[in-house]
């Protein structure tokens, strides 16, 4: 019991992304712009064993809420995590991240010699497949299907 | 159909296909002398990144024999492109005197990007190793005329991983349920996405290393030429530049109805021996790249 409530102390305001797939809780700071020099209350869990995902991450971010395209990153790299978003302790929104059918901007293309990843004025778009979750680039027809929290922007 | 830009075959469906065959069809005549003024007054602006006789020649042809004018950006070396300018500036300032401008590029996509910045019709001449639509409908069009896009029986033979022209073919064959073989060296085969997306159209593919052992049973052999330029290894190039080549002994079994085409240039894929066949269509293929191209030409300018 005692652990349990250190994993999931409750805060007073803020977010809670649960249901994060198993070691991508990193990757979702990063998309948060989270680093070592941020000054915001973060706490991680890491592998926490989950009854309906075997394990799953959790993140929980004190006086922030996420915004939309926050949202829309995350589900690319944890498209079961669910998002709740806490005031005065209470939990006044709950809802799972939603694949989007068109991201631009979040995710840059893993072909080299795609337009977008030139000097063009020009903004990285690609088409969401969900399930499997593959990415096409709305250019170059490329498609990323693994990795792509590597990819991200 | 109003297609404005024409980028990728992904963009068409078949009827918007079909439609375009009928219209190169009625062009026919024009390409072959007879005197048109449909597109007088207008000009064309040919914008080529990338070396390309064949393709610029005949979309120059093209509007020529329809009345109108072509302005050409020269060679890239004396142009605004080697002061640095972006594609995405050439492509508005070519806009203002051009009525349609026909792009090739060398990155993929780029096409695409110059339909977001343009105010007249692009038309993607090739990108990269991308797309090059107008090839793709020019190759259906000879398929249609020359033999026939229902029931069809097609070999697709050479590089099949990295030939843009095969890429594009196969899609716009899979709309209309060809069935497929495969051919190529092991090196070279067709990458998983592609034929994955390809069955998911409808196509019948199979896929083998052996031509002798198909030659009896198609309508249509589509040979390209293994580009050296596409290997990023000179040494994976050797291994299987050569392996495949179209003789007259070769074709001893083949149908009477055959039909032989090639995107040309051609090296040594097709003994020369072959041209004197009546199998061969490779030549005929080339000059129906202009009335493919006038559809277009009319097309995008009435749309845009």
């Amino acid at each position: 019991m005692i652990e349990k409530e250190m994993r999931v102390r409750p805060i007073k305001h803020g977010t809670v992304i649960d249901h994060i797939t198993a070691g991508q809780a990193l990757n979702v700071l990063r998309i948060l712009g989270i680093s070592g020099t941020t000054r915001a209350v973060v706490s991680v869990a890491m592998n926490v064993p989950s009854g309906v995902l075997g394990s799953k991450d959790i993140v929980k971010v004190e006086d922030r809420e996420l915004k939309e395209e926050e949202v829309d990153r995350i589900s690319l790299i944890a498209p079961d995590a669910t998002i709740n978003i806490i005031r005065d302790f209470e939990v006044i929104e709950k809802f799972r991240v939603d694949l989007p059918e068109h991201i631009e901007g979040v995710v840059k293309c893993s072909n080299p010699n795609c337009i977008s990843n030139t000097g063009e004025p020009v903004i990285s778009r690609f088409a969401v497949n969900r399930k499997p979750v593959e990415l096409r680039c709305i250019y170059c027809d490329h498609v990323i299907s693994e990795g792509i929290a590597e990819h991200l922007i | 159909m109003m297609l404005k830009h024409i980028i990728s075959m992904r963009d068409f469906s078949r009827d918007d296909i079909d439609i375009i065959l009928a219209k190169a069809k009625e062009f026919e005549p024009i390409a072959r002398g007879r005197k048109s003024g449909l597109l007088s007054g207008k000009i064309l602006s040919t914008l080529f990144y990338e070396p390309s006789t064949r393709t610029r020649l005949s979309f120059e042809t093209a509007m020529k024999r329809l009345g109108g004018e072509v302005i050409d950006l020269g060679s890239i070396e004396s142009s605004s492109v080697a002061k640095g300018e972006t594609l995405a500036d050439t492509i508005r300032v070519i806009g203002n005197y051009a009525d349609a401008i026909v792009l090739r590029h060398p990155r993929e996509g780029a096409a695409r990007m110059a339909a977001e910045y343009s105010k007249v019709p692009i038309i993607n001449a090739g990108d990269g190793a991308g797309h090059h639509p107008t090839q793709t409908l020019l190759d259906l069009y000879t398929i249609m005329r020359e033999s026939s896009l229902s029931g069809l029986k097609i070999a697709l033979v050479g590089d099949l991983k990295y030939g843009r022209t095969v890429h594009s073919l196969a899609y716009a064959l899979s709309l209309y349920h060809a069935d497929m073989t495969l051919i190529s060296p092991r090196q070279l085969q067709m990458p998983d996405v592609i034929k994955k997306d390809l069955k998911k159209q409808g196509a019948v593919i199979s896929e083998t290393t052996n031509l002798e052992e198909v030659i009896g049973d198609i309508d249509v052999l589509y040979i390209t030429r293994i580009q050296k330029e596409r290997f990023p290894d000179p040494a994976e190039y050797q291994k299987v530049a050569g392996s495949y080549r179209i003789t007259e002994e070769l074709l001893k079994s083949a149908r009477d109805r055959l039909i032989i085409m090639h995107p040309l240039p051609r090296v040594d894929e097709i003994d020369p021996a072959v041209d004197r066949t009546k199998y061969a269509r490779y030549f005929e293929q080339s000059f129906y790249g202009v009335p493919v191209r006038m559809a277009l030409l009319v097309m995008a300018m009435e749309a845009g």
